[in-house]
């Protein structure tokens, strides 16, 4: 009897510990996506809850640009500079890498759901503003050394 | 008696009166310098509130323009152009094709103008963009209302509408506009290129929505020592730009059109 009750908190505990260290991992896949310390690391969600975002990241950009080209509404919630600043990735050279590119945030996905991405044909697809939101994060990162802060040096 | 008590009356009267009005002085000498502060105050709040981006729609209660004074503008200055270049991002375009035929395809926001009268040699230099009329040319040809005047007089294009077909270009009498003919990379942030797309200048409008003052040109001519640019609101009376346009000769650029440009020129 009391064998069975070790035997079966021995597992119990097994599977509270696997479950643990399955969270950690995920969340480390998750992670991996945002920037160390930017705006999106800090929360729980980007600025929708995730299933909002992954279905819907397209209709809020669409309407917003109407707005943001047409009567100059800059301080938005949904914002294509702000995918870029939070999500952006850096190769060894600390060099912020296409976001567009196969193997990013934004290409990734699009090129697993075979869904153009547009975007990035005319927008920046690497931070490069001048005093952008994610600056800071990514200096705490460590990753400031190339990522241009003035558009002379920008995307060269 | 009567009398004295009409006197004793009157001056026991100016003595409390001339306390109060000590008080009275000191009270409305407060009254006026807060009343100042609470006049300059929202002035200051509204400012700092305005470096902010923007999060109202541009109205009509402004329009942005320009008045460049041609005698202040030098021989052989480049200075607008290039800070101009590199604020939107225009000196990042690669060469493609020909040499020759780059010359004349790459976009170009400014350019500077020679003008020489045959008769007296008189030269004038002058830069030559996008003059933001009211009534623009370019909106009026454009097939998909790409091309467009803000609300703030500031005449631009949308190029998630712009489908290329460059009526703008032809329709322009200032030659401002350039078509972005070959595949870009490494665009700004704040100035989005891509191929297909009609361009020319916006005011900065990025700098406009961000609430800063003035225009690369403008910067980059004041620090040559030039300062042949003024911009600012033609609609407010007490800009600099309205200001000077009340005390020297300026002109629109083919006035003949009726266009209302937005760009002003002095001594040409």
């Amino acid at each position: 009897m009391a064998k069975a009750v070790v035997r079966i908190g021995l597992v119990a505990l097994g599977l509270v510990w696997g479950a643990f260290v399955a969270q950690t991992a995920l969340a480390d896949e998750v992670k991996r996506y945002v920037v160390e310390g930017s705006p999106a690391a800090e929360r729980e969600s980007c600025v929708e809850p995730t299933e909002t975002m992954r279905r819907m990241h397209m209709e809020f950009i669409k309407h917003q640009r109407v707005s943001t080209v047409h009567e100059g509404i800059r301080g938005t919630k949904y914002s294509l500079t702000g995918c870029v600043d939070c999500h952006i990735s850096y190769d060894e050279n600390r060099n912020p890498r296409p976001i567009d590119q196969p193997d990013q945030f934004c290409g990734a996905c699009h090129n697993y759901a075979a869904v153009d991405l547009n975007c990035f044909d005319c927008h920046a697809s690497v931070p490069n503003r001048p005093g952008a939101d994610a600056e800071a994060a990514h200096r705490a990162a460590g990753v400031v050394g190339r990522v241009a802060s003035t558009p002379s040096q920008g995307g060269r | 008696m009567n009398e004295n008590a009409t006197r004793i009356a009157s001056t026991s009267d100016e003595t409390p009166a001339s306390t109060v009005d000590a008080g009275r002085r000191g009270f409305i000498g407060t009254a006026a310098g807060l009343s100042a502060a609470a006049l300059v105050a929202p002035g200051v709040f509204l400012h700092s509130v305005s470096a902010d981006p923007r999060t109202e729609p541009v109205t009509d209660s402004v329009r942005w323009g320009l008045l460049i004074d041609t005698a202040k503008c030098a021989d052989g200055c480049s200075a607008c152009v290039d800070a101009c270049n590199r604020e939107n991002g225009l000196d990042l375009q690669e060469p493609h094709g020909s040499e020759s035929k780059w010359e004349h395809q790459k976009a170009v926001w400014i350019r500077k103008v020679k003008l020489q009268d045959n008769q007296t040699g008189r030269i004038t230099n002058l830069p030559m963009m996008c003059q933001h009329c009211e009534h623009p040319p370019c909106v009026d040809v454009c097939p998909t209302g790409a091309s467009f005047k803000r609300a703030d007089g500031i005449v631009m294009v949308d190029r998630h509408l712009c489908i290329g077909c460059r009526y703008c270009m032809m329709a322009c009498p200032y030659k401002a506009r350039s078509f972005i003919h070959q595949p870009t990379t490494g665009q700004l942030t704040a100035v989005p290129r891509g191929k297909g797309c009609v361009e020319s200048c916006n005011l900065c409008v990025h700098r406009r929505d961000n609430g800063e003052e003035s225009t690369a040109c403008v910067d980059a001519c004041a620090q040559e020592g030039h300062g042949a640019i003024v911009f600012g609101d033609l609609k407010d009376p007490d800009s600099t730009i309205s200001q000077r346009l009340r005390e020297i000769p300026s002109r629109q650029i083919r006035e003949d059109l009726v266009l209302n440009t937005g760009v002003r020129y002095a001594g040409v």
